[in-house]
């Protein structure tokens, strides 16, 4: 069994910031119903018509992407500019115990079905919004993606190389992190309900989320008034505030290939220059004061042994001494190479309708009594409007079938 | 009331923890950090309070346990083991970071953890419980090397090193898979009054945050590459990020593709009197007269598409430049164009959206009479507010008062 299988969820939430969390609600059991728009055939969100494809079909149905950040959902399809579309949501929100989404702010109000909507049709409803700026301030109307939330919360700055151009994160690191937060949302409000009854509003805003995640950075400025931007600050891949030295991802043998290594303490560092075994690493680098001090010789020193070194062969070897390394995995290394990621089951393969059997991101916890199942493919568009408008809601067939025609569904 | 009150969470703190408690403190819970006695060497962390090393002034402590009360246990005692044993008779949560390195002592799951049926025990480890791996070393650097997020990051140039991104990310993700673990197996013990083991891997968890450089390789094989300031791609793609006028940097975001915005970014050209600086802006009004959006994909075979796209990308680069990037920032969301200006964490905290949500919230330091400003919480619960936390705990700070209430409920229990 679910751990959620008792929880129903009307899900707005598309892309990877609003299906990302979903996805792991529905890993866990609850039934979650994923409305789109069949005027757009679900367009709006962008995943359903991007690659990747699995071969040279193209269409709503056929994209990877979309498909990974909605396996165990169930798809319906609601027009919401016509009067029957909007009974028939509110009859879904009626027997639904939580409505999630990730619209611009006040999309969903102008729709109709904002909070004091929501909560008419059902009183202790859950409603989790989740968008770059929140429903509240003066950049509420401002728009977001992944980047530009990374730009404006401080995550792609201190990603970089010191007085250069920032690298920033090369991928939505933030359409995760608002997932995290949001499916978190969810789920503190069920507690909340659980205990008092009562349903509320939860209004998410990524870019504070993504503040969160620098705590410290915030409180070197609030307490010791010392700012990032600072000359020979940021550098990403130096310890956050030089707790550690060596700390660096230094060039190893082959075609860019890199290989991380940190010293947490001077025991680390002891074993790393007996590996080493280079004349060069004496005493001027025995304690942590000093190897800050000659930093930038200990990094060069590292990078020329290491440019002689198979990546991998390098990491074996320094972990078994102790310290702390990674070879930089590619895709392909981390996802189809790694017997511990075998074992744990991470990449789970789900049999698509259209797409044959196609390879998922399944979840990073196991739970004892109530683990997740990835068995099920994301829902094609409208896939479930019988089982949901018929079988759930009470619609006669001949009904749902004019609907269709009428383009309500 | 908050969403978790009432819920006892104890922390048996780490790096790996941490953070997992800071998400429980903001909720509501009741957080009782266990700490060795003479502190949790999370306590030794830079930076410090004036930049003078303290055990009371490590501000990664400050900013992890702040909201916690703190007990000391000598775990390597038997009376310590005993004392730990019954403050998971009152407890709800647990949040180690130790896994099976805790059995030897019988204070692991196994022996401490079944005999609690209703106990939800969550341990976040480098990678899971029961890997080959368990007792490999790892920092935040090893672990987003080894599980994708820094192979997208970093410059076009690649004889430059892929970039960590800094604030100990792998231990904020997860962090934030171990509360959607806990608070998962919440709502199953909410249902049916059991609780369980919530396993949570943190290498797993890097490796699902790699967000498309991860489904390409699972659905086409294809390896995105990393490029300067935007997505790792599997070939080489336009710039999004710009160097502004005041030397800062902002980034674009998405080109606009429906005719009408074209139309309004010719007009903002016009507005800014940049018309004659950019002789391509004819084809942002051919954009603006097309019936249909522009499809990215006819780039490559429709010339026309290709130069309207250009225009696009060159009219928002040269508005770019000619502005500092925060105004730049606020006039093209204005305009109806997402866009972002590269900010610091510390000017982020200072930006009106983020003063204007509340995010700073006061807490006070009594024994130092200051009170400082702290990051908030990312959402509003409108029904069960977040907490505005007390500072961070002294070492065992909190002790008798802990046991205190221990010793009390199980003389109520007794009874």
């Amino acid at each position: 069994m679910g751990a959620l299988d008792h929880i129903r969820v009307c899900d707005f939430g598309g892309q990877l910031a609003g299906a990302g969390a979903t996805k792991l609600l529905a890993m866990f059991g609850a039934e979650v119903i994923r409305v789109e728009d069949p005027t757009n055939e679900g367009r709006w969100d962008t995943m359903r018509v991007v690659g990747p494809f699995v071969d040279e079909r193209r269409g709503v149905d056929l994209n990877g992407g979309f498909n990974n950040h909605n396996i165990h959902k169930l798809g319906v399809t609601l027009n919401l500019r016509t009067a029957e579309g909007r009974e028939l949501l509110e009859r879904l929100i009626s027997v639904s115990d939580v409505v999630t989404e990730n619209f611009a702010a006040g999309v969903l109000e102008r729709l109709g079905f904002g909070y004091e909507s929501l909560k008419r049709i059902r009183p202790d409803i859950i409603y989790v919004s989740n968008c770059g700026y929140g429903h509240t301030g003066p950049y509420r109307s401002f728009k977001t993606w992944g980047p530009i939330v990374q730009a404006v919360s401080g995550l792609t700055f201190t990603s970089g190389l010191p007085d250069s151009e920032p690298a920033g994160w090369g991928f939505s690191y933030m359409d995760h992190g608002a997932a995290a937060f949001m499916a978190i949302a969810v789920l503190a409000a069920l507690h909340h309900r659980e205990v008092t009854g009562e349903g509320q509003w939860v209004d998410l805003a990524s870019t504070t989320a993504g503040l969160t995640l620098q705590r410290t950075a915030v409180l070197d400025w609030t307490v010791n008034g010392r700012r990032s931007r600072r000359p020979g600050a940021p550098n990403g891949n130096r310890a956050d505030f030089a707790e550690m030295a060596p700390h660096g991802i230094y060039p190893a043998a082959g075609d860019d290939r890199w290989v991380a290594v940190a010293c947490r303490d001077d025991d680390d560092w002891v074993a790393l220059r007996e590996l080493m075994n280079d004349p060069a690493l004496d005493d001027r680098f025995a304690t942590l004061a000093d190897r800050l001090e000659h930093q930038d010789a200990l990094d060069e020193t590292i990078g020329r042994w290491m440019s002689t070194r198979e990546p991998h062969e390098a990491a074996h070897d320094l972990v078994t001494a102790g310290v702390p390394a990674s070879v930089v995995k590619s895709p392909p290394e981390r996802i189809d190479n790694d017997p511990d990621l075998d074992a744990w089951g991470l990449f789970p393969t789900v049999e698509h309708p259209l797409m044959g059997k196609v390879r998922v991101e399944g979840v990073p916890i196991h739970f004892s009594e109530t683990d997740w199942t990835a068995d099920k493919p994301g829902p094609l568009l409208g896939e479930h409007n019988e089982r949901i408008f018929v079988d759930l809601l009470g619609v006669e067939p001949a009904e749902l079938d004019r609907q269709h025609k009428d383009g309500v569904i | 009331m908050t969403a978790l009150s009432g819920l006892r969470v104890v922390q048996l703190v780490d790096e790996r923890t941490i953070d997992a408690g800071r998400l429980l403190v903001e909720l509501g819970a009741d957080v009782i950090v266990v700490e060795p006695p003479g502190g949790s060497s999370l306590r030794d962390q830079p930076p410090f309070l004036d930049d003078d090393p303290g055990r009371e002034r490590s501000l990664r402590w400050w900013a992890g346990a702040v909201g916690t009360r703190s007990i000391t246990v000598d775990l390597e005692t038997p009376q310590g083991q005993a004392t730990f044993a019954e403050l998971l008779d009152t407890t709800d949560v647990l949040l180690e970071g130790q896994g099976h390195a805790l059995d030897p002592a019988g204070l692991g799951w196994d022996t401490l953890g079944r005999a609690r049926p209703a106990l939800i025990w969550v341990s976040i480890t480098p990678f899971g419980r029961d890997s080959r791996r368990a007792g490999d070393p790892a920092t935040d650097l090893t672990l987003l090397s080894g599980g994708g997020p820094v192979w997208n990051c970093g410059y076009s140039d690649h004889s430059l090193p892929p970039i960590r991104g800094k604030g100990n990310q792998a231990f904020n993700v997860g962090a934030l898979y171990g509360i959607i673990g806990a608070l998962t197996a919440l709502a199953h013990r909410d249902h049916t009054g059991r609780g369980q083991l919530v396993d949570v891997n943190i290498n797993a968890a890097c490796n699902v945050t790699g967000d498309h450089t991860t489904y390409y390789w699972l659905i086409s094989q294809i390896i995105m590459k990393r490029q300067t300031g935007r997505h790792a791609g599997m070939t080489p793609t336009a710039p999004v990020q710009v160097l502004c006028a005041d030397g800062r940097y902002a980034t674009t975001g998405v080109l606009p593709h429906k005719p009408a915005d074209f139309g309004r970014l010719h007009a903002w050209l016009e507005e800014l009197g940049f018309l004659d600086r950019l002789p391509d802006a004819v084809f942002l009004q051919i954009g603006a007269a097309r019936t249909t959006p522009v499809d990215t994909a006819d780039i490559g075979k429709d010339p026309e598409t290709a130069a309207i796209l250009a225009a696009a990308r060159d009219a928002m680069f040269l508005i770019a430049s000619e502005l500092p990037a925060y105004d730049y920032y606020l006039s093209s969301q204005e305009h109806g164009f997402p866009a972002g200006a590269v900010v610091s964490p510390d000017e982020a905290f200072q930006d009106p959206q983020f003063l204007a949500r509340g995010f700073a919230v006061e807490v006070e330091h009594p024994d130092l009479a200051r009170t400082y400003r702290y990051p908030g919480a990312p959402y509003i619960f409108h029904a069960s507010p977040c907490t505005t936390p007390t500072r961070a705990p002294h070492i065992g700070e909190h002790r008798e008062e802990v046991l205190a209430d221990l010793n009390h409920r199980k003389a109520t229990n007794n009874a």
